[in-house]
């Protein structure tokens, strides 16, 4: 009996996303780390299998679930492809930002369509300053009579070159006491002066586009301005912290449940000695491990998921649940290398590739020495 | 048009994923499902696709029956999220053990109690037993006419239907009246997805549970008791390989493959 319960709704689920990624992304997942390609035909149907907006209210064109719902649904489509769920994760930081801080015109303007796999949702918050470093922002945005002119440099955005409406944070003043104050704006694709640019080459979570966003006097209006003027920083805080980090804990369980079952497969299949594998204490050692780090990233993340579906805030949890689940993907990751030996360094297994993603799920959403200080100040206030 | 009302009748079976943990019990020589987890019959869900795609076309309403434990009515909330619009589940300690016929009965008086369908819909065969026994039986016991191994289903004019029918060398095609039973296999149609939504929905539409007493059916016409057919003897195959070696020049053993793969009919002339 575990202290991890889920509901029969949940369970049924699971099962449904299980069903769901089997047919539809496990034919398909290796192919999408290979060429390094977003299925964008994929994403439209999830979006009509209620996934996009799994936790957005059914007002709003969502499926009115919470973000239990939403780990569940990340972790199971991680555990074949991270890239994809990375691509996912990320459409639902932009969705998570318009819900929580947009206007109604705003939320009805936009949800639906996001809901609904039409369209593709972006947060672009990192800069070549830093994405630690959230308030040495360089863009900036000026208002120009009723509306306001934009210009910057986003790096590192996910879904950069697929995202239809985009949520992106510029510097647009200083506040009373002399700080960079942030302003947040929804930009749809196509907005004069505002365009993917270079596309990144990653080693991991390949299936999700990673690139910058150049802003060359893009000019909006007022009705794009999300939340209060000024006060932006708590979008992406809350955004990056709510629902990103959550959602890397997810998608690393997922990588994590990936080596497990990888690792018991592999053992019980391949012979040497006369015998399966899984008769070698080593090889049970490397198993035991695996599965520790599995329940235990489990447990972490969930319970902090769980808190956040209380409406309480679950910073905290989430980071020390991102810290421990994504630092022991990629341990766990080397370890079923290790136990497939040669077998292990062949792409025709996916063990490389878990490791790749493992990887890179480390710098996204906060690194793990971002995570460590957040860990330390709650723990020291 | 009058609005259709489709019944499928499905059964929760061992989930594949878990066959090697089955095992059967040698007293009763019944499976032993504690501890497995069940799904819906794989071609039940294609039974309830059918029945969706008709209410899609003329409306009405797809309403879910099965005989199993409680712990089905979450295979019935599945079938719910799928889109049906209500299920019944027959629960009683008295069905368990029941064969093909003791299972109908059931399932009959069940259909009875609810009231006048339309059609009936159910999946051919069942992942476990696999007899392909209920679906005609429960049509006798209606006394409706009823076919199974159903391929299609196409309205024709009011109250008509064309099926076509898989038989062991083609199709034969039937025309018939509704009220009918339609025992559908898995070539039908694929099943859809269930969606986020669909697990929403589902948890405000009615399961509706009766037992024996409810059903008012005699206690000795089900269950091990009720059934005519009993297991007989349980026989574990031994699977074994021959092995022959085929030497020579490629042509020649290519010639010999042909031969051999011939006289085992795996060949055909």
């Amino acid at each position: 009996m575990s202290i991890l319960q889920f509901d029969k709704k949940q369970e049924m689920l699971r099962k449904t996303v299980k069903e769901f990624v089997e047919k539809e992304i496990v034919p398909i997942a290796a192919e999408i780390d290979e060429q390094d390609i977003f299925p964008e035909e994929l994403f439209q149907k999830m979006g009509q299998m209620g996934y996009n907006g799994i936790f957005v209210p059914r007002e709003y064109g969502g499926a009115g679930m919470g973000y239990t719902e939403r780990a569940i649904l990340l972790e199971e489509i991680s555990r074949h492809s991270a890239g994809l769920a990375m691509a996912v994760m990320t459409h639902h930081l932009g969705v998570a930002a318009i819900l929580d801080f947009g206007t109604e015109e705003q939320k009805k303007k936009y949800l639906p369509d996001l809901c609904s796999g039409k369209k593709i949702g972006g947060l672009a918050v990192t800069e070549p300053s830093g994405g630690s470093d959230l308030m040495g922002h360089q863009s900036t945005g000026e208002k120009i009579g009723e509306g306001w002119v934009l210009n910057g440099r986003k790096c590192f955005i996910t879904n950069s070159h697929v995202a239809d409406v985009s949520v992106v944070t510029v510097r647009t003043g200083e506040d009373a006491k002399g700080r960079p104050a942030l302003s947040g704006f929804i930009i749809e694709k196509g907005t004069e002066g505002f365009a993917p640019g270079h596309k990144e080459n990653k080693f991991g979570l390949r299936g999700s586009v990673m690139g910058d966003l150049n802003i060359n006097d893009c000019h909006v209006s007022s009705e794009a301005l999300l939340g209060q003027e000024g006060k932006a920083a708590k979008i992406a805080l809350s955004t990056i912290g709510g629902v990103g980090r959550p959602g890397m804990a997810a998608i690393s369980v997922g990588i994590l449940r990936a080596c497990l079952e990888e690792s018991v497969k592999f053992a019980k299949e391949r012979v040497i000695y006369g015998k399966p594998l899984a008769k070698v204490p080593a090889i049970q050692s490397i198993i035991a491990k695996n599965r520790i780090d599995y329940e235990a990233g489990m447990l972490l993340t969930y319970q902090a998921i769980g808190i956040k579906d209380t409406g309480e805030r679950s910073d905290t949890q989430s980071a020390i649940a991102k810290h421990y689940t994504t630092e022991a993907a990629v341990v766990a990751a080397k370890r079923t290398i290790d136990l497939m030996g040669g077998y292990g360094c062949i792409n025709e297994y996916p063990a490389g590739r878990y490791l790749r993603d493992a990887m890179t799920t480390i710098p996204s959403g906060g690194t793990t020495q971002i995570m460590e200080l957040v860990i330390a100040g709650a723990s020291l206030a | 048009m009058k609005e259709r009302r489709i019944l499928v009748c499905i059964k929760p079976v061992p989930d594949p994923e878990h066959y090697d943990e089955i095992r059967i019990d040698p007293t009763s020589k019944t499976l032993v499902r504690s501890g497995i987890p069940a799904v819906i019959n794989p071609n039940d869900k294609n039974a309830i696709e059918a029945a969706l795609e008709v209410r899609e076309y003329w409306g009405g309403t797809v309403e879910l029956l099965s005989m199993a434990p409680p712990d089905a009515e979450e295979n019935l909330r599945e079938g719910l999220a799928m889109g049906a619009d209500k299920a019944y589940l027959l629960s009683d300690r008295s069905f368990a053990g029941s064969d093909t016929l003791a299972t109908a009965r059931v399932l009959a008086a069940g259909v009875e109690k609810i009231g006048s369908f339309d059609l009936v819909i159910t999946g051919s065969e069942s992942a476990d037993g696999g007899t392909t026994n209920v679906s005609p039986q429960l049509g006798e016991m209606l006394g409706l006419p009823h076919v199974c191994n159903v391929e299609s289903i196409k309205p024709q004019n009011e109250g008509q239907w064309q099926l076509n029918v898989k038989i062991e060398e083609g199709y034969m095609e039937v025309e018939g009246p509704t009220p009918m039973v339609i025992g559908v296999n898995h070539k039908i149609n694929i099943p859809r997805y269930t969606t986020v939504m669909g697990i929403m929905e589902a948890e405000d539409k009615e399961v509706v549970i009766w037992s024996a007493a409810d059903l008012g059916i005699d206690n000795g016409k089900v269950g091990l008791t009720g059934s005519p057919t009993q297991p007989g003897g349980l026989h574990e195959p031994k699977l074994q390989r021959a092995g022959e070696l085929l030497e020579g020049e490629p042509e020649v053993v290519v010639d010999k493959l042909i031969k051999l793969l011939r006289q085992a009919g795996v060949l055909n002339a």
